[in-house]
C-alpha cells in the first residue's frame, strides 16, 4: 500500500464538514467530553442554516454554560442566575422579528429559575428554550441538583440522593409540555452522531417554528453528561448516562405542533 | 401650555411614561403604586405608540425583564413599592455592572418586612448607597409634586441613556397617592428600530451585518480585568457627581438654620418654615431632587457661610441624615427628625423639633 500524506487529503474538494462562522475561534472552555459544547455548535449552525445570524439574540445565564458568549458568533446577553426566559419575553416582545433563545442548565432552568421557566411557557412566549440536563451543578463543582437521580452521589448527597430527605429529580420538560402556552416539547442528546443528527432536527424545528411566528415556546431538553461533576471519564459517563438518566428521562418528541404525544 | 389634568402622582407617573415615548412597562402590582400598571393596561398604549405593557410574575422577573429589554437598547422601565424593590435588587446590581439603560420608580411605604402601606422614606440607604451587592450606584430621583412624578420621567431616560446607567424615582406613597394638576409634556416619539440600532450601537438586537457580534455581560472571572472595569464604573460616577446635582433652595439666603428634605418631607417643611418664621426665626429648605449623586459641597458651603445648624427631616429613623453629617463634618450642630413606620409627621412637629433639637441645645 503506497504511503498517503495527510496533507495530500486535506484538500477542499474533499472536505465534508466544517465548523460553522458562528462559533467563535476560541477554545471550548468545557471539559473534554462534555456535552456543552456539541449543543451550543448544533444551535449555531441552525442559525447559520436558517440565515440569521444578523437576527439573533441569545441569553445564557449563570452555570458552566455562563461563558457561552465567549463562542457563539451572534448577539449575547448573560444573564442572572435563573433569569434567562425573564430576559428573552421582553427582547423577543420588543423585536418581534428577532430569533430569540436561552440556554439553561437543569439548576439554573428547574430549580433558582422556576417560576421564570413556567411562566415563559405559561405566557407561550415565542422563543426558544435549550435545557442542558446533566443532573447536577456543574459549574460550582458537582452539587445536587433538581434533576439528580434517586441515589446519585453529588457533593451534597454524599450518600446518594434519599428520597425522603432531598425529593425527587424533577421532569421540569414533562411539566411544561402540559402548559398551553408551549408548543413543541422534546428530549434529545448529543451523546452520538446519531444523537447530535435528531437533536439538530429537533433545534431547527424549534427555531423554524419561531420563524414561523408558530403560537407558542419551543421547549428543547439535551440529557447531557458532566464527567468532571459525576467523576468519571467521558466514555463512561456517557454509558451512566444511557443506562440510567435515559430511562428516567427518555428521549423524544413530547409535544409536536402543540398536541401532546400519546406514548 | 401642554395639556393640564388633575391626577394622582402614581397616574401620572403611568401618564408620563406612554408620553416619554418608553417602549416597555414590566411590573408586578403592590400598594401604594398599583395604579400605574393598573393606569397603563387601561390605557391602551400599545395602540398609542406602540408600548409593550406586560404584568410579570414577579419583581424578580419584571427587573430581569428590563434587563433584556434595556441591553437592547429599548427604553424600559418598571415600578414598585419597597418589598418589591428589596426582590430587584439582584437584578439591578446585574443592570449597573452590565451598563444597561433602566428606569425604575419607588413608591416607598413602612417597612421593614411587610411592614404596612402608608407612606414612608426608609428606603433611601437601599437607594443611595448601593442596595444590590458590589459598588455601584443608582441615580436617584427625588419627586415631591405629582407633577414631578410626570416630569421626571423623560428625564430619568435621559439620564440612564446618558451614563447607560439604572435611574431611580424614589417617591413615596403620599406623592403617589395624592391629587394634584399636572401640565403633561408634548409626547416624546417612541424611536424606530432603525434609530436604537444607529443610536446605540452597543445594544444587542442582532449582530450588524460584516460587523462584530455585542455582548451584554457583568461577569469577567480576570480579576484585573473586573477591577478595570470597577475602575471604569467609579470614573463614571465622579462625572455624574460633577455634573447632576440638582437641589432647589428655599429661603436659604438670609437663613440661619437649614432643614434638609426630599419628597413629602420636603412639602412638610415648607410649611414648617412658615411656622418658625411667624415666631421670628430664620430658616430655609435645602430640598434634594437628586439623592445620589448628593450636594455635599452645596452644604459645606452653606456651613462656610454661616449657616448655624441642620435638621434632616425625613420619614425613616435617620437614613438622609448621615450625609448631611459627612458634609457638614462636625462644624455645626446636625440632627434628625421624623415619624417612622408610615406614619407622616407634621410642620407643628417638624417646626418643634427644629427649636429643641438645634436652637435649644
Ligand atoms: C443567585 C446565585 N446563586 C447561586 C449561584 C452559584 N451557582 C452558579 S452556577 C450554579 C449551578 C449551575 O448548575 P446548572 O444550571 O445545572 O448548570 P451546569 O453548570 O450544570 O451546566 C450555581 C448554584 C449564583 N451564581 N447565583
Ligand atoms: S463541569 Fe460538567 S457540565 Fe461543566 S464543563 Fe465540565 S463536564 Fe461540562
Ligand atoms: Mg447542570
Amino acid at each position: 500500500m503506497s504511503e498517503i500524506a495527510i496533507k495530500d487529503i486535506i484538500k477542499t474538494e474533499n472536505l465534508v464538514y466544517k465548523k460553522t462562522s458562528l462559533m467563535t475561534d476560541k477554545p471550548l472552555s468545557y471539559c473534554p467530553g462534555c456535552g456543552h459544547g456539541t449543543a451550543h455548535r448544533l444551535i449555531m449552525e441552525v442559525i447559520e442554516e436558517l440565515g440569521m445570524e444578523n437576527d439573533t439574540v441569545g441569553v445564557a445565564p449563570v452555570g458552566c454554560s455562563v461563558l457561552a458568549y465567549e463562542f457563539m458568533n451572534v448577539d449575547m446577553q448573560e444573564a442572572a442566575h435563573g433569569r434567562a426566559p425573564a430576559l428573552a419575553t421582553a427582547i423577543k416582545r420588543l423585536w418581534n422579528d428577532k430569533l430569540v433563545f436561552t440556554y439553561q442548565g437543569d439548576g439554573d432552568l428547574a430549580a433558582i429559575g422556576t417560576a421564570e421557566t413556567i411562566h415563559a411557557c405559561n405566557r407561550g412566549e415565542k422563543i426558544v428554550i435549550v435545557f442542558i440536563n446533566n443532573g447536577i451543578y456543574g459549574m460550582t463543582g458537582g452539587q445536587m441538583a433538581p434533576t439528580t437521580l434517586v441515589g446519585m452521589k453529588t457533593s451534597t448527597s454524599p450518600f446518594g440522593r434519599d428520597v425522603s430527605l432531598m425529593g425527587n429529580p424533577l421532569k421540569i420538560t414533562e411539566l411544561v409540555a402540559q402548559l398551553p402556552g408551549t408548543y413543541f416539547v422534546t428530549r434529545q442528546a448529543v451523546h452520538t452522531p446519531g444523537a447530535a443528527r435528531k437533536a439538530r432536527k429537533a433545534i431547527k424545528k424549534a427555531f423554524q417554528n419561531q420563524l414561523d411566528d408558530a403560537p407558542g415556546l419551543s421547549f428543547i431538553e439535551i440529557v447531557s453528561n458532566c464527567n468532571s461533576g459525576w467523576k468519571m471519564t467521558p466514555v463512561d459517563a456517557n454509558n451512566w448516562m444511557v443506562d440510567n438518566m435515559f430511562p428516567y428521562y427518555p428521549l423524544g418528541d413530547i409535544k409536536v405542533d402543540g398536541e401532546l404525544v400519546n406514548k | 401650555m401642554g395639556e393640564l389634568r388633575l391626577m394622582k402622582g402614581n397616574e401620572a407617573l403611568a401618564e408620563a411614561i406612554i408620553r416619554a415615548g418608553a417602549d416597555g412597562y414590566f411590573g408586578y402590582p403592590i400598594t401604594p403604586q398599583s395604579e400605574v400598571i393598573e393606569y397603563l393596561t387601561a390605557a391602551k398604549p400599545h395602540e398609542r405608540t406602540g408600548m409593550v405593557v406586560l404584568q410579570a410574575e414577579s419583581e424578580v422577573a419584571s427587573i430581569n425583564m428590563l434587563y433584556g429589554g434595556g441591553a437592547t437598547g429599548k427604553k424600559v422601565v418598571t415600578s414598585s413599592s419597597s418589598p418589591g424593590i428589596s426582590l430587584m435588587q439582584e437584578g439591578l446590581s446585574y443592570i449597573a455592572g452590565a451598563e444597561i439603560p433602566i428606569v425604575i420608580a419607588n413608591v416607598v411605604r413602612g417597612g421593614p418586612g411587610l411592614g404596612d402601606i402608608q407612606p414612608a422614606q426608609s428606603d433611601y440607604f437601599q437607594s443611595t448607597k448601593g442596595g444590590g451587592h458590589g459598588d455601584y450606584r443608582l441615580i436617584v430621583l427625588a419627586p415631591s409634586s405629582v407633577q414631578e412624578m410626570s416630569d421626571f420621567v423623560p428625564e430619568a431616560f435621559d439620564l440612564a441613556f446618558k451614563y447607560r446607567m439604572p435611574v431611580m424615582i424614589l417617591s413615596d406613597g403620599a406623592i403617589g397617592q395624592m391629587m394634584e394638576k399636572v401640565e403633561l409634556f408634548e409626547p416624546i416619539p417612541r424611536l424606530t428600530d432603525e434609530e436604537v440600532k444607529a443610536k446605540y450601537p452597543w445594544a444587542t438586537n442582532g449582530k450588524p451585518k460584516g460587523g462584530e457580534r455585542r455582548i451584554i455581560t457583568s461577569l469577567d472571572l480576570d480579576p484585573y480585568k473586573l477591577e478595570e472595569h470597577n475602575h471604569h464604573l467609579q470614573e463614571k460616577y465622579r462625572i455624574i457627581e460633577q455634573n447632576e446635582i440638582r437641589f432647589e433652595e428655599i429661603m436659604c439666603d438670609d437663613a440661619d438654620y437649614i432643614l434638609v428634605a426630599y419628597g413629602s418631607s420636603a412639602r412638610i417643611s415648607q410649611k414648617a418654615i412658615q411656622l418658625l418664621r411667624e415666631k421670628g426665626i430664620k430658616v430655609g429648605l435645602l430640598r434634594l431632587i437628586t439623592l445620589w449623586p448628593f450636594p455635599y459641597a452645596k452644604i459645606q458651603d452653606m456651613v462656610s457661610k454661616g449657616k448655624k445648624g441642620f435638621l434632616a427631616v425625613e420619614m425613616s429613623a435617620g437614613q438622609m441624615v448621615e450625609d448631611v453629617r459627612l458634609a457638614v463634618e462636625g462644624k455645626v450642630k446636625v440632627a434628625h427628625y421624623g415619624r417612622i413606620g408610615g406614619v407622616i409627621h407634621s410642620p407643628e412637629e417638624v417646626a418643634e423639633a427644629l427649636e429643641q433639637k438645634i436652637i435649644g441645645e
